[in-house]
């Protein structure tokens, strides 16, 4: 690996490395979340972040790479602290997304993976995101907000701006407890 | 409103479901148990018996897919959880993984017994964080109480699940792209044969079935293959969960006996088309099946035989409504433009040949579309469908054609303006 320079990342993302890597029957199936750890402390996929895992992996760089590049959720660029994905396919499509995406452009004054200056807002368009059900929506980092309006999502914008929540959970998939106390994880259940 | 049994969706009304002890007072693992007391191929032949069949969306046996597995090879054997849910209009797994995820597990042991598998995983789509958090919470507590792990339930046998996220590709549903993905490489389809059943993960037998249909093994082995046969039609027996969204007054997840008519779901489930308007067309089985227009509908019924005498598919039981207002080119141009991002590139028919129908979709829709674009999105098509390593190349060629074939006047009619207008090809030339 010598040229490569691998970043030093911290004592919980080596352990948790472990942690995965001992879970599979083979060391590289540990590739996706070893990105994922990666993408948590380094906030997105850099060269540097590809040289951890394939070190840590003993991988060739460039297979981690093309891995890391065939995955819309590993970022190739920095995103904003708060990351909003909003889905585009057609039961959201129908339901009012593109408005959804307006009040987003609007409101933050950059296009889709843009980040505004102060690092802290970005949006994108995805394909369905399995909350058709709950159209339109947005995801947050990893946090689903549902059956939106622009109205609601102003509203939760302007509380994200005051209470600076924390909207994701960790890489190895523990609560930690992510998201607003008061609001639900989820709407896609509905009593009848 | 016609009452349904009640076996994937039996206790999801409950907040507590999720926790271990909520489960078991409501009669969790008591299935495991009892499957545990059988020899695997008597599992195995109950769920043949039960007709079950693959709930991900293409409907294969249950029972027949573990029967291709050989015995005896000396190798692992693998059981995959498919919860890479991403099918536009389909939630249902996601549905069970957070409400129900022991359901989930119980159902996955069972299946692991069967097929004497000690390691299996969850492959869950990387965007269902808040599933996958609930999923591994199950998991830990299943560890906790020696269901999982070394000796489960003090019977000697030992069976490890872990879960694994996969990272927004749609292709990754394709049983061998999840097996690639999996394996740590980009998640593009092999080439069967060889079948998964006989070289899948790590090169060894692997059986990959959907959340819904693994879900249903716990009730199947407590009631018997003789009442779950007895339940739905002939040829596609039990119930099936089917996500309802769209242009409807209630979108959710509704499990229903296989054979209900279409148009009682739409009216009673589905609460019927929003704001009094009129329905238009329905998807019925997420965005890869033909559409079906209003018209179409009488006589027909959610089974897997009825939707295909139509000439569409139960696939995921993604119901997507669309009401009189839609623009059928602006839906099927979405539908198109998802196809065209999520294509895996590995075969050139589908790389090339799904960004060309969204092209052209999009160029009508502008006003540049010549009247022989029509047949130049068939012979496109037709180049795809077959022609490409996976099912993907069908799935996007399906919606392409029948978008054109249900209401052709929506594409005339903006080719025949453009005529007029003089735009023919303008938007080319310029």
């Amino acid at each position: 690996m010598t040229g490569n320079s691998v970043p030093v990342l911290s004592e919980k993302a080596e352990s948790k490395l472990k942690q995965y890597v001992a879970r599979y029957p083979e060391t590289k199936s540990a590739v996706m979340p070893a990105l994922y750890i990666a993408q948590e402390e380094l906030g997105h996929i850099s060269k540097e972040a590809v040289y951890w895992v394939a070190d840590r992996l003993s991988l060739p760089p460039a297979h981690v790479f093309q891995v890391a590049t065939f995955y819309t959720m590993y970022y190739k660029k920095p995103v904003g602290k708060y990351h909003f994905q909003v889905c585009r396919t057609l039961s959201c499509a129908i339901r009012g997304a593109g408005k959804i995406t307006e009040c987003l452009h609007s409101r933050f004054g950059v296009k889709a993976h843009d980040v505004t200056k102060d690092g802290q807002w970005s949006y994108e368009e995805v394909e369905c995101l399995g909350s058709c059900g709950t159209a339109p929506m947005v995801q947050v980092n990893d946090i689903f907000f549902e059956n939106l309006t622009p109205e609601k999502l102003n509203a939760l914008i302007d509380r994200m701006e005051r209470e600076k929540p924390k909207l994701r959970y960790s890489a190895v998939d523990e609560d930690l407890g992510a998201g607003f106390a008061d609001l639900p994880k989820s709407e896609v259940w509905v009593k009848s | 409103m016609a009452k349904h049994h009640r076996i994937l969706l039996k206790n999801i009304e409950f907040d507590d479901q999720g926790e271990i002890s909520a489960y078991e007072k409501r009669g969790g693992y008591q299935s495991i148990r009892k499957s545990l007391q059988l020899a695997p191929d008597k599992v195995t032949e109950e769920v043949k018996l039960s007709g079950l069949r693959g709930r991900g969306g293409a409907g294969f046996p249950t029972g027949m897919k573990w029967g291709f597995v050989p015995k005896n090879t000396g190798k692992p054997i693998y059981l995959l959880n498919n919860a890479d849910e991403s099918e536009p209009g389909t939630f249902k797994d996601r549905l069970l993984m957070e409400r129900d995820p022991h359901l989930c597990l119980e159902g996955m042991m069972i299946a692991c017994w069967a097929l004497q598998s000690n390691w299996s995983c969850v492959y869950i789509r990387g965007e269902y964080s808040y599933p996958a958090v609930r999923m591994q919470r199950a998991i830990d507590q299943a560890y906790a109480k020696g269901y999982l792990g070394k000796n489960i339930f003090g019977t000697g046998y030992n069976l490890d699940i872990v879960l694994h996220r996969g990272a927004g590709a749609y292709i990754c549903g394709e049983e061998t792209a999840l097996i690639e993905s999996l394996e740590g490489n980009k998640g593009q389809p092999r080439i069967k044969p060889p079948f998964p059943a006989v070289q899948g993960l790590y090169q060894c037998p692997t059986v990959v079935n959907n959340t819904e249909t693994l879900a249903a093994l716990p009730w199947i082995m407590e009631n018997g293959a003789k009442a779950y046969a007895s339940i739905g039609t002939e040829k596609s027996a039990g119930t099936k969960l089917f996500s309802a969204s769209g242009h409807i007054n209630k979108p959710g997840v509704y499990e229903v006996d296989l054979g209900y008519p279409i148009e009682e779901f739409l009216a009673d489930e589905c609460g019927g088309i929003w704001n009094g308007k009129k329905l238009k067309a329905v998807i019925p089985g997420g965005s890869s099946v033909a559409v079906l227009r209003a018209d179409e509908l009488p006589g027909v019924r959610l089974d897997y035989e009825s939707i295909r005498a139509k000439g569409s598919m139960l696939g995921s039981g993604g119901f997507i409504v669309m009401d009189e207002t839609t623009d059928m080119l602006d839906a099927v141009i979405n539908l198109q433009h998802f196809y065209s991002h999520e294509s895996c590139g590995q075969c050139t028919p589908c790389r090339e040949g799904a960004h060309w129908v969204e092209k052209i979709f999009s160029r009508i829709q502008r006003g540049g579309g010549a009247p022989s674009d029509l047949l130049l999105v068939k012979d496109i098509t037709s180049q795809i469908a077959g022609h490409t390593i996976c099912p993907f190349g069908e799935a996007l060629v399906t919606p392409a054609l029948s978008f054109i074939e249900k209401f052709p006047e929506e594409f005339e009619r903006p080719i025949e303006a453009a005529l007029l207008g003089g735009g023919l090809g303008s938007e080319r030339a310029a």
